[in-house]
């Protein structure tokens, strides 16, 4: 019963930021969050720039493909397809998805650039790393960046096990029991700021770091001949080279979807406070949050 | 004090902020002199990661990880064909005039006994037959049945010398050189490729003789990499100290249009 007047009193407070400022982010938390936000970036853009080098995603071991002499197709495994068709009024953009064709022309998906000088290719220059066409280029920036994605991956991991920050990530059974509560209340644009992440943070932070990131490094190196070799079992799991292409470019989209979502919630949340956590490290809790000098609290 | 504080923090993050979206504004060709190819430092730093990469998985890998082969069902379509599909230079010419009777793959270089062999030879030679997947820089992969003897017997039958460090794979077909006009496609690859089991000097592909648009006579399979790493209409295999004086001195047509040398990813 205490619980419940615990919880109906939480989520009738308004959402104050009156309480303690509090320690909540380490410093490996702070740094390795703006490393990643860098190498996401120059990964997304160099990785839609070596998308263009192929624009065509498949299921299976292979790409199907249409024999220019025969004109014979005796596989057809594709799912998505980037492309350009020639039309009364012109070159339009025509993305396929299981399918399924739309004219893209507006967004820039299949033509973009100048109308009168067209550029042919899947995502345009204002999406890419180099913004012209450059796959040698943009795999260069791409496996940089990667390496250091994984590196600091790695800090972070051994860093999160050493000062506890991992185990406040997964939801525990109690906080989905608070799921609809917590639902209802962002909904209400009603935040908690406590010393622990909400479940819907949890859910989201625990999507990113226990799904995302193991996916997209997983498939990125399946797709890799030489650790093929090593790892042939990764290519099994995956069901595929061109699977693992495929989920590579699913989990990014994830990711952007995260990033989205991500930068709202910032917003709404109070973004001076969360940009100072994830500099300082100090947050300003909420007034239902004790002051508690010993774990680094200032008033 | 402290309040002299928060608005310094306020207005680093609030510059901060807006330098990034001036970023986001400008477009991405903000990185394009940065990165582009050509001499530039920011260009050489990033590429240190390539060497990592081939470091890395050489390490992992040893000398005789295979690469996954698949079987007859898998193949469920012609190889898809790519770069050079028919070369036009006059001695190459001449060799598909006469159905490659004439033709002569030389082994030289830093050998101690130079060797020739004629098509007939090769077809002679105790042979390896997989089934790979071939995986273009692109980002497609087709898989196809591949026929020919082991490159590191032919090797060791001419005896490398101790100063070579690479094979360097000189083909009949040229492709784009930009202001050199035509150039003739080549290629490298560091010993341990070539001695590696699955590296073999294919003939024939799919059950046949190897396809003009593949390569015939001859094309080098080397299963742990990239298409590019794969020469086709391959006549002279040299044995090299090093490659900084051929073509543009990458190691390759495409390393020297700024691909990655390892090409193992």
């Amino acid at each position: 019963m205490a619980s419940i007047t615990e919880d109906t009193a939480r989520a009738e407070k308004p959402a104050t930021h009156k309480g303690p400022l509090i320690y909540r982010q380490s410093i490996f938390t702070r740094v390795t969050h703006w490393v990643w936000a860098i190498c996401l970036f120059f990964l997304l853009l160099s990785g839609l720039n070596i998308f263009d080098a192929h624009p065509t995603l498949y299921i299976g071991q292979q790409s199907g493909f249409t024999n220019l002499q025969t004109g014979d197709q005796h596989l057809d495994n594709q799912w998505l397809d980037i492309g350009a068709i020639n039309t009364d009024n012109g070159p339009r953009g025509q993305t396929t998805i299981l399918g399924h064709s739309f004219d893209t022309t507006a967004i820039g998906l299949g033509v973009s650039g100048d109308p009168a000088n067209p550029d042919f290719r899947g995502f345009p220059a204002s999406v890419t790393i180099p913004s012209y066409y450059d796959l040698a280029t943009a795999r260069v920036i791409h496996f940089f960046f990667a390496w250091i994605l994984v590196a600091t991956l790695l800090v972070w991991l051994v860093a999160s096990v050493f000062n506890r920050h991992i185990a406040g990530i997964p939801p525990t059974p109690r906080d989905l029991k608070h799921l609809p509560r917590d639902i209802l209340n962002h909904l209400r644009l009603r935040f908690e700021h406590g010393r622990q992440y909400n479940v819907l943070q949890k859910l989201a932070y625990s999507a990113v770091f226990f799904i995302l990131f193991p996916l997209i490094i997983l498939t990125g190196i399946t797709m890799s001949p030489g650790m093929d070799t090593t790892l042939p079992w990764l290519v099994e799991l995956f069901g595929g080279r061109q699977t693992a292409r495929s989920i590579h470019f699913l989990t990014m989209s994830a990711f952007v979807l995260f990033f989205i979502i991500h930068i709202i919630m910032v917003v709404l949340a109070g973004p001076f406070n969360e940009l100072r956590q994830m500099i300082t490290g100090r947050y300003r809790a909420g007034a239902d949050v004790v002051f508690d000098p010993g774990k680094g609290d200032k008033p | 004090m402290s309040d002299k504080l928060i608005l310094n923090r306020r207005r680093l993050l609030g510059l901060g902020a807006a330098s990034v979206s001036t970023l986001l504004l400008a477009g991405c060709d903000q990185f394009d002199d940065l990165v582009g190819q050509g001499d530039n430092s920011v260009r050489g730093y990033l590429e240190k990661a390539n060497d990592l990469t081939y470091r890395v998985q050489r390490l992992l890998q040893g000398p005789n990880a295979l690469a996954r082969e698949y079987t007859e069902a898998d193949i469920r379509q012609g190889m898809r064909p790519n770069g050079s599909t028919d070369p036009q230079g006059d001695d190459y010419l001449a060799l598909k005039a006469n159905n490659f009777a004439d033709y002569k793959l030389k082994i030289t270089g830093l050998v101690n006994k130079e060797l020739s062999f004629s098509l007939a030879d090769l077809k002679g030679m105790t042979s390896r037959t997989q089934i790979t997947r071939h995986d273009c820089v692109e980002g497609w992969s087709c898989i196809a049945k591949w026929t020919g003897p082991q490159l590191g017997p032919i090797l060791d039958q001419a005896g490398i010398k101790a100063e070579a460090k690479y094979c360097l794979y000189h083909c009949y077909d040229t492709m784009d050189g930009g202001l050199s006009g035509q150039v003739p496609y080549y290629e490298t690859s560091d010993l341990l490729d070539a001695h590696h089991p699955q590296t073999i000097l294919a003939y024939g592909m799919n059950g046949a003789d190897l396809p003009i648009a593949n390569g015939a006579p001859i094309r080098v399979r080397i299963e742990r990499a990239l298409g590019y790493k794969q020469p086709k209409y391959v006549h002279t295999i040299e044995l090299v100290s090093g490659f900084a004086n051929v073509g543009g001195g990458k190691g390759g047509y495409w390393e020297d249009n700024g691909y990655d040398w390892y090409a193992g990813i």
